[in-house]
């Protein structure tokens, strides 16, 4: 495990530092030692090959899983989350691959899931369902977002409203990174505007954004960086403006970084 | 009904069509109309049926079912089942007997019986975590917890004395029967959990998505755990109130007494795959069932066909419960595509 580099002020330590995250289920490694690093309001897109580990990688960012070794840092301090939760109270939200909502519960009981507002009847703690949908309702119009009502179950929305479900949860509570895995599969060219637009409104509030996708365009027009990855390592990092699709693409495939011969 | 006007309104938000929303309020109230429809129907074919003798015996009958299914809401929630709480019953019944006979403090006996269901709940729900299906754990529980109770009586009723202890089955409260009490006590701490309170929410939601919950972070085998217990907790309770009932702690106490509890749940409008419950739904259930017998039993149907009929409204519940109510959502809440406003 590496330590950390000595004499390096304590400021201007990255928002996020991941180093040597390794993780197998079972006989498959699908992480050898994994490093990477993020700035606040940066905008990271995470690309590789369908099993490359990009999806794991970051479900042990957001506390899904937890990392057979390695060490992840925020502000510079070493943290260890114990379950999403605790990797939400440290300001990591994650938009899932399938957005991760409950079909049959309300959006404002999606949005508050594993931390409801609680308020006290007759002496009990009864959920503040009250404020919880007036807050949901806020978020939305704060957001730009439209759903029809916050009471009404998510398996009544369509698959653009459940997606903006999705971002409202995770951008919701003073997030200082919001992790979207394939956010743009499956929609149609109005959806994907609205979250290319979601990603740049949180890289000009300082959130940093990372964004699994395999629509290299999308990262193209709002990313900063790339972050190439194969087999359960990372092959190269480029800046956006230092590179251009084929070589991202070619790299992708061969899982090689030309550049280091 | 404050609840079937917030739906209106609710549905009006929406923009639905009045024959969408009265759909949806069939869907949901359907079986406390049913209800009220037999309780009608009966009133007028028997001058015995519309008594408050008769509500409150048909109460009293349905008591030691409510309690046990409000805790089988709450499994079901989870999108669980549990098989064994008949079983229970008995290990419960023939337990009692056997603890007060040698002596022990009446107080003491009811606490230990409680958690001898509690714990037969937590054997069930920590099989159920190992990833085993409920449906199988469960029916092992059936058999194995009555082998359980004909093992320790030998077989055996063995009658039951103690006041107290009889109390729970025969007393009354301000001329309702304790059994009634405390049903209604534990339908509306049922629904307080499951309505109002984080544990009941979670349930729902493991029950929903799974998968959700877990990348939500909710702990979903203490969640699992804790409702087979307070499942197994409840029909520890439920047996004592049918032993009481009955004086008797006998081996074949709640015989079939599963399958009453979960065509009450289902009857109510839980789903059979977990992430919608409703307590209010499943006393609704539990009287349906008895009032029905009951007007049976009045009309002077054989008891055997009433068994028979028994059997039939819950393979209708089933039906509802599955596939019409699924569908007639669904076509209730498809709203024209121009109303649809993209995110
Ligand atoms: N829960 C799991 N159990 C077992 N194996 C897993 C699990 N999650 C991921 N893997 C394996 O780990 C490897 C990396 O998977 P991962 O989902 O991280 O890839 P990915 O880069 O996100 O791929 P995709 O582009 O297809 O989403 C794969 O071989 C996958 O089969
Ligand atoms: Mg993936």
């Amino acid at each position: 495990m590496s330590q950390p580099i000595a004499g390096q002020p304590l400021i201007d330590q990255p928002l996020i530092e991941m180093r040597g995250i390794a993780k197998s289920f079972g006989a498959v490694r699908a992480l050898h030692g994994v490093d990477l690093r993020l700035d606040r309001g940066e905008v990271l897109g995470l690309v590789g090959d369908n099993a490359a580990g990009k999806s794991t990688l970051m479900k042990i960012l957001a506390g899904a899983y937890s990392p057979d070794d390695g060490e992840i840092r925020i502000d510079g301090v070493p943290v260890k989350f114990d379950g999403p939760i605790s990797a939400r109270d440290s300001g990591i939200e994650m938009i899932y691959q399938d957005f991760a909502l409950v079909p049959q519960l309300t959006v404002a009981q999606n949005i508050f899931l594993g931390r409801e507002l609680m308020t006290r009847r007759f002496g009990l703690p009864v959920l503040d369902r009250r404020s919880m949908a007036d807050r949901s309702r806020d978020l939305f119009s704060a957001l730009g977002l439209r759903v029809p009502s916050v009471d009404s179950p998510v398996h009544a929305l369509s698959g653009g409203q459940q997606q903006a479900v999705a971002i409202a949860r995770a951008t919701g509570f003073a997030a200082k990174l919001v992790i979207m895995d394939e956010p743009t599969a499956n929609l149609g060219a109005p959806a994907i505007a609205k979250v290319r637009e979601t990603i740049s409104r949180l890289k000009r509030s300082g959130v940093a954004v990372i964004v699994i996708s395999h629509r290299l365009e999308d990262i193209f027009a709002v990313g900063d960086h790339f972050m190439v990855m194969k087999h359960g390592r990372l092959i190269a990092s480029r800046a956006v403006d230092d590179t251009h699709a084929d070589e991202i693409v070619e790299m992708i495939v061969s899982g090689r970084d030309r550049r280091v011969s | 009904m404050t609840q079937s006007s917030s739906l209106l309104r609710r549905g009006s938000r929406m923009g639905m069509p009045d024959g969408r929303r009265l759909a949806l309020l069939a869907v949901r109230y359907g079986m406390l109309a049913a209800l009220l429809m037999w309780i009608v129907a009966m009133s007028i074919l028997s001058e015995h049926f519309l008594t408050i003798y008769n509500f409150l015996n048909v109460a009293r009958q349905a008591a030691p079912i409510i309690i046990i299914a409000v805790g089988m809401t709450l499994v079901m929630a989870t999108g669980g089942i549990d098989l064994s709480v008949g079983s229970l019953v008995a290990l419960v019944s023939v337990s009692s007997a056997a603890l007060l006979s040698a002596g022990l403090p009446i107080y003491a006996v009811l606490a230990i019986v409680i958690l001898i269901g509690a714990a037969a709940g937590a054997v069930n729900g920590s099989f159920v975590c190992l990833g085993l299906p409920p449906f199988v754990v469960t029916l092992s529980a059936l058999v194995y917890l009555r082998g359980i109770a004909f093992v320790a009586s030998n077989g055996y009723a063995v009658p039951v004395s103690d006041p107290v202890y009889l109390e729970i089955g025969r007393g009354s409260l301000a001329g309702i029967h304790l059994p009634i009490v405390i049903a209604a006590v534990v339908a509306v701490a049922g629904w307080y959990v499951l309505n109002r309170t984080r544990f009941g929410l979670h349930s729902l939601a493991v029950g929903g998505r799974e998968e959700a919950a877990r990348v939500m972070g909710l702990r979903i085998t203490r969640i699992k755990i804790a409702v087979y217990t307070l499942t197994g907790a409840l029909a520890g309770l439920g047996g004592v109130v049918a032993t009481a009932r009955l004086a008797n702690g006998s081996p074949n106490a709640g015989m079939m007494m599963e399958l009453d509890v979960i065509a009450a749940v289902v009857l109510g409008g839980t789903s059979l795959f977990g992430g919608v419950a409703t307590v209010g739904g499943t006393v609704i259930g539990a009287l349906f069932l008895n009032f029905v017998r009951n007007g049976l039993n009045l009309q002077g149907v054989n008891p055997f066909w009433v068994q028979v009929v028994s059997g039939f409204i819950l393979l209708l519940a089933v039906l509802l419960n599955t596939v019409a109510n699924r569908r007639i959502e669904e076509w209730a809440r498809t709203r024209p595509a121009a109303e649809e406003d993209e995110a």
